[in-house]
């Protein structure tokens, strides 16, 4: 009797569920949620395709795509290898849109301020203490600043904008890649923690003296004082959206990110690229998807979503505070979506 | 014969009941289970260990439970004076429309989101503190955190002390004043005894809401994994790295520190649960022997 009904059940279940529109699901960094918001709602428009898309956070969003529970994932920190060994190899990095991370500060009369990455590093450190040290007065000459202690504000939640800045740190300084390290969550050598944009913010807004990082969207949307960054070109630079998609273009001409890209690796560090209009503190974020989708019902759907997001879609992304990718590095992201096996 | 009717609701209601220790016992198992693998790498020294490093899947917890301790003691020696003194004026010294209106407002504190605490506590108590204690560069610390948890149990101690001392029977007051004894001195003899063991549990239920503060606590403490001896200095909590750090943990072994820390916080809740259970059996016994 029971296996009876269960067997009615699932008869009806199968039937129910082919009898609807495709449904794929995604679920990973809250970062890009607001664009993905949007592009699933535009997309399934024009295509009938439903793309869900739930934002738990990067590391939620690798595990359930390694566990086979979403369709893809969504991550602003790359997988490691390690990782995608683990999650069988077939892992594919499919980079959407791009962010950066803004230098904010608390200073009373003091407009403009510069820094340099030696002098980020040292600050973050927890090495140079008070504002007037000679190593960042030599950098705003003619700007008094206080002898006042640094207050360092970093993130105390794992954060994409956490694994970008430190991935700029880690660059800059052999020192930091090797004392501290690159990630969401670091153990940080300085400062105080603040929860999200919104509590470092919070922090640097309330303490005067204060410095941390927020991620480019939220400095702009909320008018916060940011630093001018010394470029690899020795420019000073603000961050925005052009001086990030600049960035990008400006990576490209590495070597060794081209050879990765001709690869079909997407897992691209842009921090402190070269070209003089290039912000130093740049990031993608990725989708995660499979290599190798042959006899998966929803293969065709996912790869015809992210063509329609690497081209239609991008055009949604400045008014959402996101960089578009430069259409040189889509160009070559569609070709190996070109190589998934369906 | 019983009655049928009884006995279906002996039955049922045996099941509702029985929900909660099936409840508490599959916590403590999932628990158990999903932290086995911090456990098994790094056994006890994870509860006296002092690092916190995710990208060298290093963990423990000492300054952990440390800044949880102490911020919530902070919380009682401030909310327990304040909210004794608060429930006797309302329950035994006045007399007035005014103590209507307090036990509305401390009911009102007790409705506040603990996001809006945090907020008031990075904006306004932080710099306040700042400005009124030498020694204290920033706001964002140990103390800032103390105080704001005062105030969150501050609403539960008052509020359960004057429910506690208005069930003193009425007889013992006017024993008291028939005896000739003061306000004070009646409130000393007749009441404070007999309300000792509810006290104690207003205490506890102030403590546990401490010990458990997430929000608030991690918007003011500074979120600093370290042990320092000066309040003034950035501290960690339990709750707090739990709600900062579990949605992006990748490493496995992270995930699992981290559910160990709430084993961790579990423990010492039934810990003090207990030693509380104790001291108020204790205290009824002496007061009401059977």
């Amino acid at each position: 009797m029971i296996k009876k009904f269960l067997a009615v059940l699932m008869v009806s279940i199968f039937f129910c569920s082919t009898a609807f529109a495709i449904m794929i699901n995604g679920a990973g960094a809250t970062f890009p949620y607001p664009i993905y918001m949007k592009w699933n709602k535009v997309f399934s428009q024009q295509s009938g395709i439903k793309v869900n898309y739930q934002g738990i956070g990067s590391g939620g969003g690798q595990r359930q795509f390694i566990a086979g529970i979403t369709d893809f994932g969504g991550s602003d920190a790359p997988m490691t290898d390690a990782q995608i060994q683990k999650a069988g190899g077939d892992v594919l990095h499919i980079p959407t849109v791009m962010g950066a991370v803004a230098v904010s500060y608390n200073l009373a009369g003091v407009s403009n301020l510069k820094l340099d990455g030696d002098a980020v590093v040292d600050i973050f450190m927890g090495k140079i203490k008070k504002w007037d040290d000679p190593s960042i007065t030599v950098l705003n000459p003619g700007v008094s600043l206080p002898a006042k202690d640094i207050l360092v504000v970093h993130r105390s939640d794992g954060s994409g904008t956490t694994s970008i800045f430190t991935t700029y740190l880690a660059k800059v300084s052999l020192k930091w890649a090797s004392q501290v390290g690159k990630g969401k969550a670091v153990s940080w050598p300085a400062g105080i923690g603040g929860k999200g944009n919104f509590g470092v913010a919070g922090q640097i807004k309330a303490n005067s003296g204060a410095i941390g990082y927020v991620e480019l969207s939220y400095a702009i949307k909320n008018n916060l004082p940011v630093v001018s960054l010394k470029n690899k070109s020795g420019m000073f630079i603000k961050p925005s959206l052009d001086s990030t998609s600049a960035a990008a273009s400006g990576a490209m001409q590495s070597k060794k990110l081209m050879k990765m890209v001709n690869a079909g690796d997407f897992r691209l560090n842009l921090t402190n690229a070269p070209g003089s209009g290039s912000y130093p503190i740049v990031g993608m974020t990725w989708l995660l998807v499979h290599k190798n989708m042959k006899g998966s019902s929803k293969g065709a759907a996912l790869v015809k979503y992210i063509k329609w997001a690497l081209s239609d879609g991008q055009k949604y992304a400045p008014e959402l505070l996101y960089a578009p990718l430069p259409k040189s590095v889509r160009r070559k992201v569609l070709n190996v979506v070109d190589t998934i096996k369906l | 014969m019983k009655n049928k009717g009884d006995v279906w609701f002996k039955r049922i209601t045996f099941l509702f009941a029985s929900s909660i220790p099936f409840l508490l016992f599959i916590l403590v198992f999932i628990l158990l289970q999903k932290s086995l693998p911090a456990i098994v790498e790094f056994g006890p020294g994870f509860v006296f260990g002092t690092v916190w490093d995710p990208l060298a899947d290093k963990f423990s917890a000492l300054p952990f439970i440390y800044g949880t301790m102490i911020s919530s003691l902070i919380a009682l020696a401030i909310a327990v004076p304040l909210g004794m003194g608060c429930a006797i004026y309302l329950s035994e010294v006045s007399q007035s429309k005014f103590k209507e209106y307090i036990a509305v407002m401390v009911e009102l504190l007790a409705a506040i989101p603990s996001v809006v605490y945090g907020l008031w506590g990075i904006f306004v108590l932080g710099p306040w503190l700042v400005k009124i204690i030498p020694g204290m560069t920033y706001g964002t610390c140990m103390l800032t955190g103390g105080v704001i948890l005062a105030i969150m149990i501050l609403p539960t101690i008052t509020a359960i002390s004057r429910e506690v001392f208005q069930a003193v029977p009425y007889n013992l007051r006017e024993s008291a004043m028939a005896l000739g004894a003061t306000k004070w001195e009646c409130f000393k003899l007749a009441i404070f005894g007999p309300a000792t063991s509810g006290i104690i549990g207003a205490i506890i239920l102030g403590l546990g809401r401490a010990l458990g503060e997430t929000m608030a606590v991690t918007m003011v403490i500074g979120n600093r994994p370290k042990i320092s001896a000066s309040l003034f200095a950035p501290a960690y909590t339990l709750a707090s790295v739990i709600a900062n750090e579990f949605a992006e943990a990748t490493s496995d072994l992270n995930l699992s520190a981290l559910i160990e820390l709430a084993l961790i916080l579990l423990v010492i809740t039934i810990l003090i649960n207990g030693v509380a259970r104790l001291l108020v059996w204790k205290t009824t016994l002496k007061y009401n022997p059977r």
